[in-house]
């Protein structure tokens, strides 16, 4: 690892000062991502702000058809939640789900989504329950955050917060992992809520996570798997790499949607 | 260099580290506790995994900085002089090993799980140690290791 400046702050100011100072940043949360990407040295900053003891960073609260998940929440406290297991059991299952036990007891949800990596789960989560960014500056709804690949609406130096989401009256998330990373070669999000029904596909597409509007208005109509049967993903925008091909993913987009529903419908 | 104060196996240690220094070369190279193991150093394998805050997490992807003010325990901190922890006692019974270099993580991992899952299913033991890596493949006696230790655990706090 190169050597690096490291920022113990205690406030978002603090944070934002020291960032500002350095000649190249990055902010430091659960490092699941970061410190593997500097053990390779595949980044390089000269300084580090560890976000791990600014106080009201974690938490998760419930209410006003609301859960709200601070920044550093750790992926196996969002799982344990019984608030989360209650109001977005897809939620839960998917926090649960990340890479693995001992990830998942480091792994923050606001570093994931900073990141966003295009096989990860949290932005299906928050793209596809229609989820509210809250920063150090502003809110950014869903459909503005995600970018492309590691590309998000956030501005240097900016700082998730917290994340905002709305209780859907059903949600299911189904993924197919790869075997070894645990990341997603596909992931699908479907909910039904205040604001219409989302389906959400990460791991698949060139440019991150996206939305099927195709999926949605055939769900509208009948929220059911059944409503989706025979409806194709086009696989012109999705990945190929060493993993699984464009075309494979687009059928895993289908299936899973479909499984997802289902779950969504189960209960 | 920070200084930070760590307890390690119940004995608090302070020191200077480098901002960029690991958890697991501060075991390791500091406090030369080399049962924490290295094997990938890529975050995947496991072996470093030691519990910081009652909680697993690997060591190697974790700053030393950032364990500051938390309790570590290491494999060498599990057992009670020359009695061994059930976990290790199991791991040992079932022969849950072939060459050992992933066992402190495996037995790290499986008493956080143990904690955790007092009566676990098989799948859910398997599930457990997803982010532990035997490179001889000896999971099947490593799972039926981790059933036992979990059995023996339960009683063993029954009987506290």
């Amino acid at each position: 690892m190169n050597p690096f400046k490291l920022h113990r702050v205690r406030s978002l100011d603090e944070a934002a000062d020291a960032f500002k100072g350095a000649e190249e940043a990055r902010f430091l949360a659960g490092g699941q991502t970061l410190i593997p990407v500097l053990k390779q040295r595949l980044a390089a900053p000269s300084d580090l702000v560890s976000l791990a003891r600014i106080d009201g960073l974690s938490g998760i609260a419930a209410g006003d058809g609301q859960v709200i998940v601070g920044a550093m929440t750790r992926h196996a406290d969002v799982a344990a939640h019984a608030d989360v297991a209650t109001l977005i059991p897809a939620l839960s299952e998917l926090a649960g789900g990340i890479g693995d036990p001992h990830v998942r007891n480091r792994g923050t949800m606001g570093g994931s989504l900073a990141n966003n990596d295009p096989a990860a789960d949290y932005p299906a989560a928050v793209l596809g329950l229609g989820a509210t960014i809250v920063t150090d500056r502003r809110e950014i709804a869903a459909d503005a955050y995600f970018q492309g690949l590691f590309t998000t609406a956030l501005d240097e130096g900016e700082m998730i917060v917290r994340i905002a989401y709305p209780v859907p009256e059903r949600a299911g998330y189904v993924k197919m992992p790869h075997p070894a990373s645990r990341y997603c070669l596909v992931g699908v999000m479907v909910s039904k809520g205040p604001a219409g029904v989302r389906v959400a596909v990460t791991g698949a597409g060139q440019d991150g996570v996206f939305r099927v509007p195709e999926m949605e208005a055939r769900l509208e109509q009948d929220f059911a798997p059944g409503a989706l049967a025979g409806l194709k993903v086009p696989a012109d925008d999705l990945m190929t790499d060493i993993h699984a091909g464009a075309e494979y993913r687009a059928h895993l987009i289908g299936v899973l949607a479909r499984r997802a529903v289902a779950k969504a419908t189960a209960a | 260099m920070p200084e930070i104060t760590v307890t390690v196996n119940r004995a608090a240690h302070t020191v200077e580290v480098a901002d960029n220094m690991l958890l697991s070369t501060l075991l390791r190279d500091v406090l030369r506790l080399t049962g924490t193991h290295i094997g990938c150093d890529t975050s995947q394998c496991g072996a470093c995994t030691v519990h910081v805050d009652a909680r697993s997490v690997k060591s190697c992807t974790m700053l030393a900085v950032e364990a500051d003010g938390s309790e570590v325990t290491t494999i060498e901190g599990l057992a009670d002089g020359d009695a061994l922890h059930p976990m290790q006692a199991a791991f040992r019974a079932h022969h849950g090993l072939q060459c050992g270099f992933c066992t402190p993580g495996m037995i790290m991992a499986a008493v956080a799980f143990a904690e955790r899952h007092p009566a676990p299913t098989e799948a859910e033991v398997r599930d457990g140690l997803e982010g532990n890596l035997c490179r001889c493949t000896g999971y099947q006696n490593i799972v039926e290791a981790i059933m036992a230790g979990t059995r023996a655990m339960a009683r063993a706090g029954a009987d506290r």
